[in-house]
Parts: structure tokens; C-alpha cells; sequence
């Protein structure tokens, strides 16, 4: 049972990174590299959405996905397709935030001069978010901790139902509830673990892409 | 017989936000010739950078044109990429990857899709006298180093235009040796045509065909090397040329 638990803990949280690094990366680095009229407003709201309360993410999303909610055909509510939403909306907002703070601190004319060395407007924004890579891992591994410690929108639009969507956080709270003081205990000990692991791995990825340890 | 005309400049103008009136930064015509090496020189703030902008069509002008090569490029026109491919701007800090020395150098290579075949990088890291930092990543490397790779990295593309924003700015004598070697040796050797912008007025003597002297956002006096310095026609370029404090 406890292997489950962790295993759709990781998939779940793994599969929201995958997508919030998909839409945050790129409208993270847009944000850092482009000025626009209203820009303002996008990172005021930006900011507001990475501090977003995850239960009402997971209401959002609830209402979304509910009988009456536009999105009902797809019959996502009460399985793993709606926690990974959920998810990918509590966290992409954090890696796009991060990922704009981290390419805004690469040198403003770099892109410039990629340019005129001949590099296309694509390829030189690759390059820019290539040389803020420790700002990126860094927004991921906010993105992913985010994602595995959150309780309130997977237990909303999940369930919590075991074999199906129970997760870590949410087995937490069962176990709490009935009284399993130790055994809650031991699935708090294996959640730490598992995120200082992930954690850990992403951390050797960034030491192994920079030769030698830099800090962020 | 003088060489051909690869940029011509007609009454160029750039202006910023919060400023009403577009500067002039060049009133009337500017002609640069291929194969030379044109030197602009002028106090801090004089606008010899965003003159260079321009020319590198990093930047486009507020108002007036210019020609490179035939080509029209003003406010409204992007320059398109094989054109954009033929100019090489390099700052005046050296923007270097993080990356190794090889990989900077190589970058202009990389992007256009051109395998190092014949040692280009290699040849171009050795002439900036390098050869023994070719795999040593740029964070290591002292001021003077990085903006020999800078060099490196724009003149292994090998363009038919290098424009260079103040290129020897804080560096030792040893460097600045070194980069306005390089600088001779590609114009001499390729015909590689050169604008440098810098306040040493010892470096333009040293290094130019063609002089422009820029005061207060606007090109005063722009002539051949030999004229400029020994019969400058404005009396503030007699006055710059003396050393007297004008700005």
C-alpha cells in the first residue's frame, strides 16, 4: 500500500512539473525578455498566482470538472488527471515567476549580442534561458515541492480514495484523523525523503550541467 | 582608387523614451568605405555607441536611413537575417556564455550550422594568443582575457563588417597591444571592414583610415586620418585633438 501511495505521489506531482515547466519556462523567459504595454498587470497577477491558496486552485478546479462545471464530459473529478491539473495550476505559476526572476538576472545585452552574432530571435532566447539554468533548476525544484506538499486541492478534486488517488499528504491527513499518530508520523519521515531525494537528483543534475557547484 | 561604399548614412536621428526630440546624430550624409577601419571617438555620452548600435542594426534609427551594401534599412524596416549575419557587433563588456573558451568562439559557427572543420576556432583562439585557455570555462578568465575571446568569437564568423564599442576600455597596455594587432592584421589580411568607437584619441591615431569626432549626441567632423588630425576644420575638433576639456 505504502509503495503505492509514494509512487502515484511521484507521478502525480512529477507529470504537473512536466507540464508546469512546458507552459512556465518559456512564459517566464517571454516575460523577462519582452517589455509590453500591460506588463505590469501580468506580473501583478503573476505574483498573485504564486501565492495562490491550493485549496481554492482545487475548488477552481472542482468547479471545472464537476457536473455542471464545462468541462464534466471529460469525467476527470475523482481521478489522477484532475489532481495533476490541479497541480500544474499551483505550480506553473511558481516556475514562470521564478524562471522570469532568474533569466531578468542574465546580463540584458547577452541576447544582443547573440543576435548579432548571428543567432535567430529563438535560438538566442534559448541560449539566454541556457546561461539562467540554475535559476531555472531552481524554479523547478520550488515547482516540484510545491506540487508533493500540497494537500488541500488533491484531497478536493482526488478524493483521496485509496488504491485510485490517495497520495502522501492526503494519507497524512487520514491517518491523523484516525488516530495513527505513528503511522502518519513514518508517511511524513517518507514524504521528506522523497522530496530531499528529488530534490537531491535535480541538485547533482545541476552540479554535473556547471562542472563545479555555483550558487544559484 | 578609393574603395566602394558599404554603409551610407543619410541624416540618422535616434531618440529615447522620455526624451521629446529626437538626437541628430549624424546631420547629412556619412559614408563608410570597405576595407577601411573608421574610428569614432568622443567624451562619454557623446553617442558613439548608439551610432554603432545603428550600424549593427541591433537598433533601428527614429528618423533617417542608412544603406548597407544597397540594402535600405530605417524605423520600419527589419534587417533581414542573411544581411543582419554580415555585421558583427561586439559590446563593449564581453557577454560571454558559460561556457568553455571553444564553445564561446565556436558559437557563431553553431548557430549558422557550419562544422569547425579547418580549425577555424582553433586559428581564431590562437591569434588572440589564447591557445592555452582553449577548454578553460569563461568564469575563470581575468578581464582582459574575456574580451580577447569576445574578439575571437566575432572574428571567426568572419564578417564583412566588426564593429567594436570601445574594445580596449579598462584593459592593460599588454591586452590592448594584443587586440589592436588582431584588429590590423584582420583588416589588412581579409580587407575586413572595421568601425571602432572609443575616447582615445592615441587609438585612433594608431588605427584609423577615417576619423569622426562626435560631440553632444551629433557627428561634428568626419574625415580621412591624415586631415582630420593635421586640418580639422571645426575648431572643437582642434580643441579635442589638444586635449583642451570639451564635452
Amino acid at each position: 500500500m505504502l509503495w503505492s501511495v509514494i509512487l502515484l505521489s511521484l507521478q502525480v506531482s512529477g507529470l504537473a512539473l512536466l507540464f508546469a515547466a512546458f507552459i512556465g519556462v518559456p512564459f517566464g523567459a517571454w516575460l523577462a525578455l519582452t517589455r509590453f504595454r500591460g506588463r505590469s498587470l501580468v506580473l501583478a497577477v503573476l505574483y498573485t498566482c504564486m501565492g495562490l491558496p491550493p485549496v481554492v486552485v482545487g475548488l477552481m478546479v472542482y468547479l471545472l470538472l464537476s457536473q455542471t462545471g464545462p468541462f464534466a464530459q471529460l469525467q476527470w473529478l475523482f481521478t489522477t488527471n484532475a489532481m495533476v491539473m490541479a497541480q500544474t495550476a499551483i505550480s506553473t505559476p511558481i516556475v514562470a515567476g521564478t524562471v522570469m526572476a532568474a533569466v531578468s538576472g542574465v546580463e540584458p545585452d547577452l541576447r544582443r549580442q547573440l543576435l548579432s552574432l548571428g543567432a535567430t530571435p529563438l535560438r538566442a532566447m534559448w541560449d539566454v534561458i541556457f546561461e539562467a539554468r540554475f535559476g531555472v533548476l531552481l524554479a523547478l525544484v520550488a515547482g516540484f515541492g510545491r506540487n508533493i506538499s500540497e494537500v488541500g486541492a488533491v484531497m478536493l478534486v482526488g478524493g483521496n480514495i485509496e488504491g485510485f488517488t490517495r497520495v502522501l499528504t492526503t494519507a497524512i491527513v487520514l491517518e491523523t484523523r484516525q488516530g495513527k499518530f505513528d503511522l502518519a508520523v513514518s508517511l511524513g519521515l517518507v514524504l521528506l525523503g522523497v522530496s530531499f531525494l528529488v530534490n537531491g537528483l535535480l541538485l547533482v543534475l545541476q552540479t554535473r550541467t556547471n562542472g563545479v557547484w555555483r550558487a544559484v | 582608387m578609393s574603395n566602394p561604399i558599404i554603409y551610407h548614412l543619410h541624416d540618422i536621428a535616434k531618440s529615447y523614451r522620455g526624451r521629446s526630440t529626437p538626437a541628430v546624430l549624424v546631420p547629412g550624409v556619412m559614408e563608410i568605405r570597405r576595407g577601411e577601419i573608421c574610428v569614432i571617438v568622443g567624451p562619454s555620452g557623446a553617442g558613439k555607441s548608439t551610432l554603432l548600435r545603428i550600424l549593427g542594426m541591433i537598433e533601428p534609427p527614429t528618423a533617417g536611413w542608412l544603406m548597407f551594401d544597397n540594402q535600405r534599412y530605417d524605423a520600419n524596416t527589419q534587417p533581414a537575417l542573411s544581411y543582419r549575419r554580415r555585421v558583427v557587433y561586439l559590446f563593449q563588456r564581453p557577454l560571454l556564455l558559460s561556457q568553455s573558451v571553444y564553445d564561446n568562439v565556436n558559437y557563431g559557427l553553431r548557430v549558422r550550422g557550419i562544422k569547425d572543420e579547418q580549425n577555424r576556432v582553433q586559428r581564431a583562439i590562437a591569434q588572440v594568443g589564447l591557445q592555452h585557455l582553449t577548454h578553460a570555462n569563461t568564469r575563470t578568465l581575468s578581464g582582459g582575457e574575456a574580451q580577447r575571446v569576445a574578439l575571437a568569437r566575432a572574428l571567426v564568423i568572419e564578417p564583412d563588417i566588426l564593429l567594436l564599442d570601445e574594445p580596449t576600455a579598462n584593459l592593460d597596455p599588454a591586452n590592448v597591444e594584443v587586440i589592436e594587432r588582431v584588429i590590423r592584421e584582420r583588416n589588412q589580411q581579409q580587407g575586413m571592414t572595421i568601425v571602432l568607437v572609443t575616447h582615445n584619441l592615441f587609438q585612433a591615431r594608431r588605427l584609423a583610415q577615417q576619423v569622426g569626432l562626435m560631440l553632444d549626441g551629433k557627428l561634428i567632423e568626419y574625415a580621412r586620418a591624415s586631415a582630420f588630425f593635421e586640418s580639422p576644420v571645426d575648431p572643437r575638433t582642434s580643441a579635442f585633438i589638444r586635449g583642451d576639456m570639451i564635452f
